[in-house]
């Protein structure tokens, strides 16, 4: 098995009237790590797609291994030996990794001899540079295990070029550090030339050897990673050079106590552990930061504070009182919640721009009382004001809220969610699948709230933006809260081994 | 930036789409009719005759029409909640019943005491079926299609075991019936339109229901609780509440249905009220896709569909369950045809980024 380079040339793509590429080349050098990137919505996905077989080109053509390649089909570039690792993890949780395995195979016989296939499986894994257990359900195992299993079973299906989507978004430090350090140690011995789709500039410079860079559907640069650093990739990405600006950080954290969550505990859901939060405290002025390994706790600590998961025991108390997270007592006390993938947890996509802008505020008048009668032509008017004041670019108010952009999605939910008087905000993953533009705006936006005096807790995926925008930060593992350190001066590599539930 | 004709062109693709369905189940049928040696026109020609044609068949038409624009609502209220309701016909029937059961006592008393009994009594009948449903669903995460529906054959059978048990006349010997208000007490035509009484108070309910719906801050919680329940719950609105409401208030228009076409019709409860009222008001209210200002065109139609059955059956000698086919046709068209949103390019908003 050995690495095979690939060439795409002048590729077009068209979704109906839109053109998602336009004449774009990239060339892979067999051996090579080679990252892939652009923003969202760049064409980074429609391009690997037409590598694939997923779609097909309009225009352009393909070399593979030097040699002219027709791919139609998603079996042709199998029989070519390309693969791809989804961002989205494409093993069945309740099989084995064994069976995982076995049942990716494309000539898989009708009746398995398991005693022999586990043989060669053993043999297989031996000659593996990471060591994934085969007899264990992948539902039990770790996501950065998962991840490896995935690339294992793209090695096991004799992949000698390989894309890989994202493939750190899951993953603690340690784990996409030692994984891509694997990754990037099976293509410099010659055994698998790798594409890695990202949008992390550090791992870049780390890892990878080229880049290719998209840029709205057309070709945007390419070239070594030593003559390229994070400020001309990313103007390669943008379009124009962008000072990654540090949001200002104004005023000491107050005294005031906001968020108060005591002994909290919730009901074990399926497999995961439930909540178990000795104590969790933000004050006004101040950003908490909770860091974790995705699917320890973070979501349920977001659904029980936004209502929607009940608690089984301890209190949560809001500005000294306790709160319930009923439409009454969030109003009163001026909660706000900026949920992960807004479109899906804070917006009904059917409903209006002007509809969904007035969600927090339809049932109330200007002073605050409970009304009858929706105030259509005040809806209308306050939803220009968030329009204009938050940039928010939309075909026209009254157009459903689902078919703007992600980046406008999430302004008109930063719009609302914003309005007026904010004591205690929960932010969860407010950047997923944001540009830089957009990711640098929220980020600002979450900043000005807490310099406004606002208690911010966030809990993010992303350990590089707990870093820049919290005061103090918080680990989960497990459902607790592990550690808790203030946020200047942390060490990523601590929090790391924390997020892991290692001491 | 500003895209200023996309309000109006989103509203000509929600016209569009069941139009188009209509037109394909047009052509569907149409094979159908011609499989059986039969003219597609000649039954067109006399759909039309015998659903708008003539005073009489229009009177026919809305005869029908009436419940539907109440059993419409059953469907069409949970709907916008995002609950698919399909039992409304038991709330039709067992409404019905309970109206006729508790007016028994008054009849001496006339019309003004007796009518409003009914109608409360159906209602109340009809929410509280319907509201089962709802609250099956909102409490314990039952599937309240498959809860409505059997919940349906229940009440169905229900209806059966009283109307020829406990509360039979024992004159009605070939028909099973409760004992009857006495003509005195029923409702009578509009005068001079000799319309059935049903039409005003459906198409006020529709209207109430409209402005309920888009109006007021129930309704508007009431969409958002249907278009995404998370969003609802981060908001804080009590999704559960709004779902069993909207089921009783769904039910009570059926239960209401059931009353009325008693009062208008019958004079007591008996199997002729299960004339699949409930099952067409399905229909309908997909068709209007869930606006009750729209359904009452579309249980127009539908009404007129069955109005003209019996004259169709007359003319071609087709057998009565043609029309059928043809309502089972277009609600597959219907169901097909949501696919077709955000399909046509045209249609979509422009210049955005």
């Amino acid at each position: 098995m050995s690495a095979i380079g690939v060439e795409a040339f002048g590729i077009c793509k068209r979704f109906g009237t839109f053109q998602a590429l336009s004449d774009v080349s990239m060339k892979v050098h067999p051996g090579s790590v080679h990252g892939l990137l652009g923003e969202n919505g760049a064409g980074k996905s429609t391009l690997v797609k037409c590598l694939l077989g997923y779609y097909r080109a309009d225009e352009g053509s393909l070399l593979v291994d030097s040699k002219e390649a027709v791919i139609e089909r998603p079996a042709d570039a199998d029989a070519l030996g390309l693969g791809m690792v989804y961002q989205h993890f494409t093993l069945v949780p309740s099989m084995t990794v064994a069976e995982n395995l076995v049942m990716a195979r494309r000539n898989v016989p009708g009746i398995i001899d398991w005693k022999s296939e586990s043989a060669a499986l053993e043999e297989f894994m031996r000659g593996m540079p990471f060591k994934v257990p085969l007899h264990v359900p992948t539902g039990s195992l770790a996501a950065g295990e998962r991840q490896k299993t995935e690339i294992v079973k793209q090695l096991y299906l004799r992949r000698q070029f390989l894309v890989l989507d994202e493939p750190t978004s899951v993953l603690t430090p340690q784990e996409a550090d030692e994984m891509l350090g694997l990754i990037r140690g099976l293509a410099h011995s010659g055994q698998l030339t790798i594409v890695i789709i990202t949008h992390k500039l550090k791992e870049v410079a780390k890892f990878v050897d080229e880049v290719t860079v998209l840029r709205r559907g057309r070709f945007a640069g390419a070239g070594s990673v030593r003559y390229l650093g994070p400020t001309e990739l990313t103007a390669m990405m943008i379009g124009e050079a962008h000072e990654p600006a540090e949001p200002e950080r104004l005023g000491e954290p107050s005294d005031e106590i906001q968020l108060q969550v005591r002994d909290l505990r919730t009901a074990a859901d399926g497999g995961r552990a439930g909540l178990s939060i000795a104590e969790l405290t933000v004050r006004a002025r101040e950003i908490v930061g909770i860091a974790g390994v995705s699917g320890n706790g973070q979501k349920t600590l977001v659904e029980v504070l936004g209502g929607q998961q009940p608690i089984e025991s301890g209190s949560v108390d809001v500005g000294g009182i306790p709160y319930d997270a009923s439409r009454e007592q969030a109003q009163a006390r001026h909660v706000r919640v900026l949920p992960e993938e807004p479109l899906r947890n804070g917006c009904v996509p059917n409903m209006t721009v002007v509809d969904n802008l007035a969600l927090r505020s339809f049932d109330r008048d200007a002073a605050g009382t409970q009304r009858g009668w929706l105030d259509l032509a005040g809806m209308a008017a306050r939803a220009r004001e968030m329009i204009a004041a938050y940039g928010i670019r939309a075909p026209s108010p009254q157009a459903p809220i689902g078919v703007l952009s992600g980046g406008n999605v999430q302004r008109c939910v930063l719009a609302r969610e914003l309005d007026g008087d904010v004591k205690l905000l929960i932010v969860a993953n407010p950047c997923f699948g944001l540009d830089v533009k957009a990711v640098a705006e929220t980020r600002a936006r979450i900043m000005a709230a807490r310099n406004a005096g606002t208690a911010v807790l966030l809990i993010s995926e992303d350990l590089d933006e707990i870093m820049e925008l919290s005061d103090r930060i918080a680990v989960m593992h497990g459902g607790q809260v592990v550690h808790q350190m203030p946020a200047a001066g942390a060490d990523p590599q601590e929090i790391g081994r924390h997020m892991l539930g290692h001491e | 930036m500003s895209d200023a004709t996309y309000p109006a062109r989103r509203t000509l693709e929600a016209l569009l789409a069941p139009l188009l369905a209509l037109m394909a189940a047009s052509a569907l049928f149409s094979v159908f009719l011609l499989v059986q040696g039969q003219s597609p026109l000649d039954f067109l020609d006399l759909t039309w005759r015998g659903a708008f044609g003539s005073w009489f068949s229009w009177q026919n038409t809305l005869q029908r029409a009436a419940p539907l624009l109440l059993t419409a609502l059953c469907v069409a209220l949970p709907g916008q909640l995002g609950l698919v309701v399909i039992g409304g016909e038991a709330a039709v029937v067992l409404g019905g019943l309970a109206a006729t059961v508790v007016a028994l006592p008054f009849v001496q008393m006339g019309p003004v005491i007796v009518l409003p009994v009914m109608a409360l009594a159906g209602m109340a009948m009809g929410g509280l079926w319907i509201g089962l449903t709802g609250y099956l669903r909102a409490r314990l995460g039952v599937n309240e299609t498959i809860a409505s529906l059997v919940l349906a054959y229940i009440g169905l059978a229900i209806f059966n075991h009283l109307v020829e048990g406990v509360f039979r006349d024992p004159a009605s010997l070939n028909k099973p019936s409760t004992y009857g208000i006495g003509d005195d007490n029923m409702l009578g035509s509009i005068p001079f339109l000799e319309v059935h009484p049903g039409i005003p108070v459906g198409i006020a309910a529709c209207i109430l229901c409209w402005v309920l719906i888009y109006r007021t801050s129930l309704g508007f919680a009431g969409r958002v609780a249907g278009g995404n329940t998370k969003a609802a719950q981060l908001q804080g609105l009590p999704v559960a509440r709004l779902a069993v409401g909207a089921c009783v208030l769904g039910g009570a228009c059926a239960g209401l249905a059931g009353g009325i076409e008693v009062a208008a019709e019958y004079g007591r409860a008996n199997a002729s009220l299960a004339a699949g009222y409930g099952y067409t008001g399905i229909l309908i209210a997909f068709l209007a896709r869930f606006n009750p200002l729209a359904i009452v065109p579309m249980a127009v139609l539908l009404g007129g569909l069955g109005a003209a059955g019996g004259l169709l059956q007359r003319r071609m000698g087709l057998p009565d369950a043609t029309v059928q086919v043809l309502q089972g046709m277009i609600l597959v068209a219907i169901l097909a045809s949501e696919t077709f949103y955000g399909r046509v390019r045209w249609f979509q908003p422009r210049g955005a980024a």
